[in-house]
């Protein structure tokens, strides 16, 4: 069995409440310990990783690969790929494939997929509403039984409240989140940005931050009214997380993803009307974001999810009311989530809490997250300090459409483990 | 100027100098001198992708009374329909060496995204809801002729303001050049956040007569009227929000008011109001054309050789 040592790196693991310089051996796909001074000679090999970061490898929660269906954009192949470049070692991708990932051939396809790529961990996402048609209930008991962590209907939560319902109740039963895309949609019908002050003067119709806030008091009341899992996704306005903090506090089972843009960038990002900067939910005004970054110190936040979106330069290349929503993130998440470290908003700890360890956790993961001896080998290793600059060329996806592209950054992943063998490696 | 997109261009020496030259082609038109040489040599085509009569027609006599070119193409003649992207099309016509393109498009920001593409001046004749600058100029001009400066005047838009590039570029245009600018009209028809037009919203008509030293009544989509769930009918709107004789003569005695056309009588205004001397409305029409023959000018590096003809 190949052994691998990595020696004299900060470990960070918050699931051991770990953050000091240590080793960490690893003996086929398993971690073995975690250690100071563990020596050289109990492995074949040895990397001295003194001066980086070390963490269990980073766990998204919400993507789109575009496959089966839209291999244009994205396929298993390429976004695992800038997954493992971003750090990323296990990825939940969203239903809305084409066709949509409402079956168990479906879900065993992406898993099959993945496995033969091999470079990170693909847990896909099923359908609520066969076809995302917000009507019958998918075969969500079965794609369980193939392989779903989750069931959500993406960007079209169903409006018929008896379906969320009983699609919560079901999920409960079979022990598995509902992730939503809360939102109001016919309060936000027709909208391409935030309806803040830059829409009005723009003029381009706008969508109210109310929209989200809506949206999510229905399908938090729900989740209370069944005892399900709700992981609110992509939560970008205040009220939301208002909304979000009171039901916590109240007992409902509810956990929520904050992306890297929503916490970075402001509506200010479309004024030029950069097509690459618009999204659903759309980038809100500073006041929303400074809720959201105060929203994952306190907890409130549980995760950090990329929401990655791939879509063509030709498709973003139009006008900016019929580009399509949506950008790329595995390639960005680390180092903008590492500058709420320098802000002081995270400690280091409670970033990887926010990448690692509570996606876990939201997914009922028990051997990722974490560095606890016998746990996969999944693991990051990044340097927190060296820059760069975020080049066409250096991004792995199929698509580029990203606000920082060009813009430089700081923090870059060293190393990606998955299963105990290096898929990706920057020295 | 290289292009023109937006209000926010046109500083208040542009503007002066834009309604100098612009008086003196309105005097050489009324002289019945009609045929310019500025622009020989010089290639216009306009590329509407949505309906217009007005804006076009001015552009295209514009041009044409400068002996450029002129070239029109519109949505239902053009390969658009079948299925061809903005960014090709105009990449496809800038190969043909067009000297100005003169852009009206339902996206706001269309010609933001077109401008990277060309090698031509790009005029923005109206993208959705955001711009529609020469429109801008030719109420600012028109104003200015008849008040002699727009330092410290009070003026009202009133009508759909959310939705109108009319409203956006006059009161960019009009704060800078000393104006104080107002709004009125349905409250579902106001924009959440005026100030970032800046604008303020004024509470009654009783408000608008008394506050405005010119009124800018904006076209009312009758068609969109009911579809967008903002007003409940036209006969209420008029009621509520038309300048009818009524309202006409509680408005001040200086008071003029402009209407960027086409008009709905009976909707947004009354026949009192089109009859009336108040109205500088046919005037608008004139100023729009002398305008749009100096932005053209301008655009094509001639404007020297404008002024030095039409003298």
């Amino acid at each position: 069995m190949t052994s691998i040592l990595f020696k004299g790196a900060r470990v960070v693991d918050p699931s051991q409440g770990i953050d000091r310089v240590l080793d960490l051996l690893i003996e086929g796909n398993r971690i073995v310990k975690v250690e100071e001074n563990i020596s050289t000679s109990e492995a074949g090999r040895s990397i001295d990783v003194s001066g980086l970061v070390l963490t269990p490898g980073f766990i998204d929660l919400h993507c789109h690969l575009r496959d089966p269906g839209q291999e244009w954009k994205e396929d298993i192949e390429t976004g695992t790929l800038a997954a493992v470049a971003g750090g990323f070692t296990s990825i939940c991708c969203m239903a809305n494939t084409d066709p949509v990932n409402d079956n168990p051939t479906i879900t065993r396809y992406i898993i099959e997929k993945a496995e033969k790529v091999g470079l990170c961990d693909v847990f896909p996402i099923g359908a609520i509403t066969k076809g995302l048609k917000g009507e019958e209930l998918a075969e969500i008991g079965l794609m369980v039984k193939a392989g779903i962590v989750a069931i959500s209907d993406d960007g079209e939560t169903p409006k018929d409240s008896k379906v969320l319902r009983n699609a919560m109740d079901y999920a409960r039963s079979l022990g598995i989140p509902v992730f939503t895309h809360s939102e109001d949609k016919s309060l936000s019908a027709g909208g391409h940005m935030n309806e803040g002050p830059l829409s009005s003067l723009l003029g381009i119709p706008g969508m109210p931050p109310e929209a989200e806030d809506i949206g999510t008091m229905r399908d938090i009341l729900i989740a209370k009214l069944t005892g399900a899992h709700i992981h609110v996704c992509h939560v970008s306005s205040k009220g939301a997380l208002q909304i979000i903090e009171a039901a916590k506090r109240e007992g409902v089972k509810v956990t929520c993803e904050i992306t890297p843009h929503h916490f970075t960038l402001t509506e200010e990002a479309v004024r030029e009307f950069n097509t690459n900067a618009k999204m659903c939910p759309p980038l809100r005004t500073e006041d929303h974001v400074e809720v959201c970054k105060n929203a994952l110190k306190t907890g409130v936040a549980d995760a950090i999810a990329t929401d990655h979106a791939p879509h063509t330069e030709d498709e973003k290349m139009v006008e900016f009311c019929r580009a399509p929503f949506g950008i790329i993130g595995f390639q960005t998440a680390l180092s903008l989530s590492l500058n709420l470290v320098r802000e002081g908003y995270l400690t280091l700890s409670q970033m990887v809490e926010k990448l690692s360890t509570n996606p876990a956790r939201i997914i009922r993961k028990s051997d990722i997250g974490t560095l606890k001896p016998g746990a996969r080998a999944n693991i990051t290793v990044f340097d927190p300090e060296e820059e760069f600059t975020l080049t066409e060329d250096l991004i792995k996806s199929k698509s580029k459409n990203t606000p920082f592209l060009n813009r430089k950054l700081k923090g870059m992943v060293k190393f990606t483990l998955h299963n105990g063998r290096i898929v990706y490696k920057t020295v | 100027m290289e292009h023109l997109l937006s209000a926010e261009e046109i500083t208040p020496e542009v503007f002066g100098e834009i309604y100098q030259t612009a008086q003196s082609v309105k005097k050489a038109l009324r002289e019945g001198r009609k045929k310019f040489s500025v622009l020989r040599g010089k290639c216009v085509v306009n590329l509407f992708f949505e309906p217009s009569t007005r804006t076009r027609s001015s552009f295209e006599k514009a041009g044409k009374f400068l002996s450029a070119d002129v070239i029109n193409i519109s949505t239902s003649t053009s390969s658009v329909k079948k299925g061809e992207s903005l960014v090709d099309t105009l990449k496809n016509l800038d190969m043909m060496h067009p000297d100005v393109i003169v852009l009206r498009h339902p996206c706001e920001g269309a010609p933001y995204t077109a401008k990277p593409f060309v090698r031509a001046a790009i005029v923005n004749a109206g993208d959705g809801r955001h711009q529609h600058p020469t429109q801008a100029l030719l109420d600012a001009a028109t104003l200015k002729e008849h008040f002699g400066t727009l330092e410290g005047k009070r003026i009202t838009i009133v009508g759909d303001i959310a939705n109108s590039r009319v409203a956006r570029s006059d009161a960019i245009l009009f704060k800078k050049l000393g104006a104080e600018v107002f709004v009125y009209g349905p409250s579902t028809m106001m924009p959440r956040y005026p100030e970032a037009m800046g604008v303020k919203v004024l509470k009654s008509f009783d408000d608008v007569c008394d506050v405005s030293d010119a009124v800018v009544l904006l076209r009312i989509q009758l068609e969109r009227l009911n579809a967008k769930k903002t007003f409940p009918s036209i006969r209420e709107y008029a009621e509520l929000f038309g300048l009818n004789r009524e309202r006409l003569k509680k408005l001040r005695p200086e008071t003029v008011i402009l209407h960027p056309g086409p008009f709905n009588r009976g909707v947004e205004l009354t026949n009192d109001v089109v009859v009336s001397d108040k109205t500088l409305i046919f005037r608008q029409v004139e100023t729009g054309l002398a305008v749009r023959m100096v932005v053209l000018s301008l655009l094509c590096n001639r404007l020297e050789r404008l002024k030095e003809e039409v003298k």
